[in-house]
Order: structure tokens, then C-alpha cells, then sequence
């Protein structure tokens, strides 16, 4: 059988510059990154490998590929990159791409629609209003969950940014 | 009086109220004072809102900064991932004009207000060190801690340096200093500017992965001689006091806001501390 043809499309890497990543084409491949790299300790992944092929543009190796997920952003990589690539950035803006291609993971749907739905990240619930009270600290946190108006504000930015629709789609 | 609007993010006022506690009163001993701002939200979360659409994490980090500015005072935060989202925010925002435009015609729309560039934002031990000092911090010690700790610095407190320029992300020594400052030692110990895992959504995604770095770093510790692990960030806080009860493993670390071992030095009441609702017990006998 043969191997897999990829045909390389210049314009995903151009794509990731026009939004940010202008260092991506510095990357020489010396694996400093991946060399230290905590994620790629414990999984296959292997972000040398991820930067390689969207230098080559070929899309579906990173916009698909489960790897794309596995980096915690700790930029450790980032920091030690001798040519000065953004690498974590650089991550953050091809996953942005890969959510716009219906790629965004179940569980940061949840997470993402509580925060478009209540400001936070986590549920408030009633017995957290009873540990906050124990501790001598406002029952609801004098956060936006204390200020129904300045919430409708947050909502209205969610809403005109076009997250509220995004997230109504769901994760895979 | 050095006084700042108090952010309080999400994992702390909802899960670990004790490191809010403990922040107020450390706080409060130091002289520092802190303005809560009911407009404050999440901050909102790096790792998984800047993943998925950095113009709603953006537009709304700049909704964060907004609510600062026309109070005229600048952020304290008490977690790394509300940190590394409102200081890179406002990096992006005073260095990209056409972004920071996009930003502030979504917030005049939504009935917010422009945004123009000036809050700083600011992490609780970094005030610590630079505002308060490890010397007047010294002389509040009513109770010294003798104690071996593993300090656990997180990512975003010192990354992107570039952005952040506050110690050496290699070999950083701002919070060993302020261990020492109560009287405790700093451990040394292998990767310890290593991740807990956590960030970046990995946790939420695929949390067996997330707790394998946990391990990792946790098996470092055992090498040498440790009494707790102590955090700057309430979502590394959780990762360590949770993972370890998910690992099982012998030997459990307490897990320490370093706000809750101000607290601890500084003789404020141990119930308000919060060390009671930790997954993994914390038993320090200092």
C-alpha cells in the first residue's frame, strides 16, 4: 500500500501568519521544543512535528489531529525555542482554526458554555455559598454574579463576538 | 496604602474560598488594601477561551481591564491563569491598535467602555516581593514556619517572559525568597519549574493525561525531603490536592496557597484558612 499523498497548501501557513504567528517559518527543526515539551513525556505527541507540518501546509495533520489538544500552554517550548518561534501561540491560534472547522472538544464546550452562561468558569452552587459563608466571605462573590446588570452586559459581548452561536453548535 | 481591585477568577471564590480568606487577612496585616469590582467575571480562562476564540477571550479580558480603569486602579490577581489572560490581554491591547479597535467596538456596542491601555496587572506574590517586601514581610511573622517546602511556581506566573519580565523562568527565586521570609526552606528538587498538567484545556479534555504530568513531578518530590507543595495559582492548587487523591498514591503532600502559609505564618485563625475543604489533608505540624 502506499503511503498517504499530501498535497501541501501554502495558504495554511499563511493563514496562521495573517493571524499572528509570523515566526512559524523561522522553525529549523532542532526538537528543543519537544525535548521539553511535558506533555510529549507521557503521549505521542510531538510538537516539533505539529509546527513541521503546518510549515508545509497541510492542514488536516493539525487541524484534525487529537495532538493539537494535548499542550498544557506551559510555553516551556516557547521559551527555549533557539529561533524564536511563538510555539504556544502559535498553538492557540491553529486551535482557534480547528474549532472553526468543527473541531471543538465536548468538554471545553461545557466549560466555555458556563462562562458564556454565568460569567464563570464553574457552577455556583448552593453549598458554596455555605463554605463562603462559613469562612466569614460573602455568600455570592461580589463578582458578576452579584450584578445582574453588568452580566447582561458580558452576555451582550459573548453575543455581538458570535461565542453564544459557536457554542450553541456543541463539541465532537 | 498600595490598594488594588481585588480579581477574584472563578476556581478560588468557587472551590478554595479558604485562599480567598486567607488573601483578605494577609492582605489586610500587610496594609495592602483590596476593592472588590462586581464587574469582574472570569478572567476569561486561557487556556480553553483564548483556544477557542481569542476575540470573545480578548473582548472580554478587555471587559476585565475596563472595570479597573474606571475605578482608576490596577488588578491584583491571586491565580496564574487569571495572570497569564489579563496581562497578555493587555500586552496585546497597548501593542496591536487594530486589534485593540476591534476590542473596544465590541465593548462600546455591548454597552461597555473603551478600553485605553493603562491598568497593570499585577499577581499577588509578585506584590508580595516587589510592593510589600520580604523584609516587612519578615516582621509579621508571628510564627515561623519550619518547615521543607516544594515550591510549585506554575507556568503562566513567569511565561511568556517576554510579556511577563518578572524573574528568570529557568531559575526563578521570587518565591523561594518569600518562603524564606516566613521562615521555612525552599526544596530543591528535580523539574521543578515543570507543569502540573493542568493548563491549556488538557485537564477538562483529557484528564488522564493531565494527571500523568501531575505524577511525574509528584515522583520528583519524593526524592527529596518535602512537607507540602506550595502554589501561586488555585487551578494548580486543584490539580495537586484532587490528582493526588485520584493517583492514590502512599504519600500525600498537603497542597498550600501561598496566601494560606502567609496565613499560617502571620497567626491568623487556622479555620479561616479553608485547609478543610482540601481533597488531600493537610496536617502541617510547623
Amino acid at each position: 500500500m502506499p503511503d498517504t499523498v499530501y498535497r501541501p497548501d501554502n495558504a495554511f501557513p499563511q493563514e496562521i501568519i495573517s493571524r499572528g504567528g509570523t515566526t512559524i517559518l523561522r522553525c529549523f527543526q532542532c526538537g528543543t521544543c519537544t525535548g521539553s515539551c511535558p506533555s510529549g513525556r507521557q503521549t505521542a505527541f510531538r510538537i516539533r512535528k505539529l509546527i513541521r507540518w503546518a510549515q508545509l501546509g497541510i492542514p488536516e495533520k493539525v487541524l484534525n489531529s487529537p495532538d493539537l489538544w494535548m499542550c498544557t500552554t506551559c510555553y516551556t517550548c516557547q521559551e527555549r525555542c533557539p529561533r524564536g518561534v511563538e510555539i504556544t501561540d502559535i498553538v492557540m491560534t491553529m486551535r482557534n482554526m480547528a474549532v472553526e472547522k468543527g473541531q471543538m472538544q465536548k468538554a471545553h464546550a461545557r466549560i466555555a458554555g458556563n462562562i458564556a452562561k454565568t460569567g464563570h468558569m464553574l457552577p455556583f452552587k448552593e453549598e458554596n455559598m455555605k463554605v463562603r459563608e462559613g469562612l466569614g466571605l460573602q455568600g455570592t462573590p461580589p463578582t458578576i454574579l452579584s450584578n445582574k446588570e453588568g452580566m447582561a452586559v458580558v452576555l451582550r459581548i459573548f453575543e455581538i463576538t458570535g461565542f453564544t452561536t459557536l457554542i450553541a453548535q456543541g463539541g465532537k | 496604602m498600595p490598594k488594588y481591585a481585588f480579581f477574584l477568577g472563578c476556581v478560588m471564590p468557587l472551590r478554595y474560598a479558604g485562599i480567598e480568606s486567607s488573601t483578605r487577612a494577609v492582605m489586610k496585616e500587610l496594609g495592602v488594601e483590596l476593592v472588590d469590582v462586581d464587574e469582574f467575571s472570569c478572567c476569561p480562562a486561557p487556556g480553553i477561551m483564548r483556544s477557542l476564540h481569542s476575540t470573545t477571550w480578548l473582548a472580554i479580558a478587555a471587559h476585565n481591564l475596563v472595570a479597573a480603569q474606571e475605578r482608576g486602579l490596577d488588578i491584583m490577581v491571586v491565580c496564574n491563569g487569571c495572570f497569564g489572560s489579563l496581562d497578555e490581554a493587555s500586552h496585546i491591547l497597548n501593542h496591536d491598535e487594530a486589534k485593540r479597535a476591534e476590542v473596544n467596538k465590541v465593548l462600546s456596542k455591548a454597552g461597555s467602555k473603551e478600553y485605553k491601555g493603562k491598568t497593570r496587572v499585577r499577581h499577588f506574590a509578585e506584590v508580595l516581593h516587589k510592593e510589600v517586601g520580604v523584609d516587612a514581610i519578615s516582621r509579621k511573622v508571628k510564627k515561623p514556619l519550619d518547615l521543607d517546602v516544594a515550591v510549585h511556581y506554575g507556568c503562566h506566573f513567569l511565561k511568556p517572559s517576554a510579556v511577563r519580565a518578572l524573574d528568570n523562568p529557568e531559575a526563578p527565586t521570587l518565591l523561594d525568597e518569600l518562603v524564606v521570609a516566613v521562615g521555612a526552606r525552599s526544596a530543591n528538587y528535580r523539574q521543578k519549574q515543570m507543569c502540573c498538567g493542568a493548563g491549556g484545556g488538557v485537564r477538562a479534555n483529557t484528564p488522564d493525561v493531565a494527571l500523568k504530568m501531575t505524577a511525574e513531578k509528584l515522583n520528583y518530590l519524593d526524592e527529596v525531603k518535602v512537607d507540602l507543595i506550595l502554589d501561586v495559582c488555585p487551578f494548580c492548587h486543584l490539580q495537586y490536592d484532587r490528582g493526588q487523591k485520584d493517583l492514590a498514591r502512599p504519600k500525600q503532600y498537603p497542597v498550600v496557597h501561598l496566601s494560606q502559609f502567609y496565613g499560617m505564618a502571620f497567626g491568623i485563625d487556622p479555620k479561616l484558612l479553608g485547609f478543610g475543604m482540601h481533597d488531600t489533608k493537610v496536617d502541617l505540624k510547623a
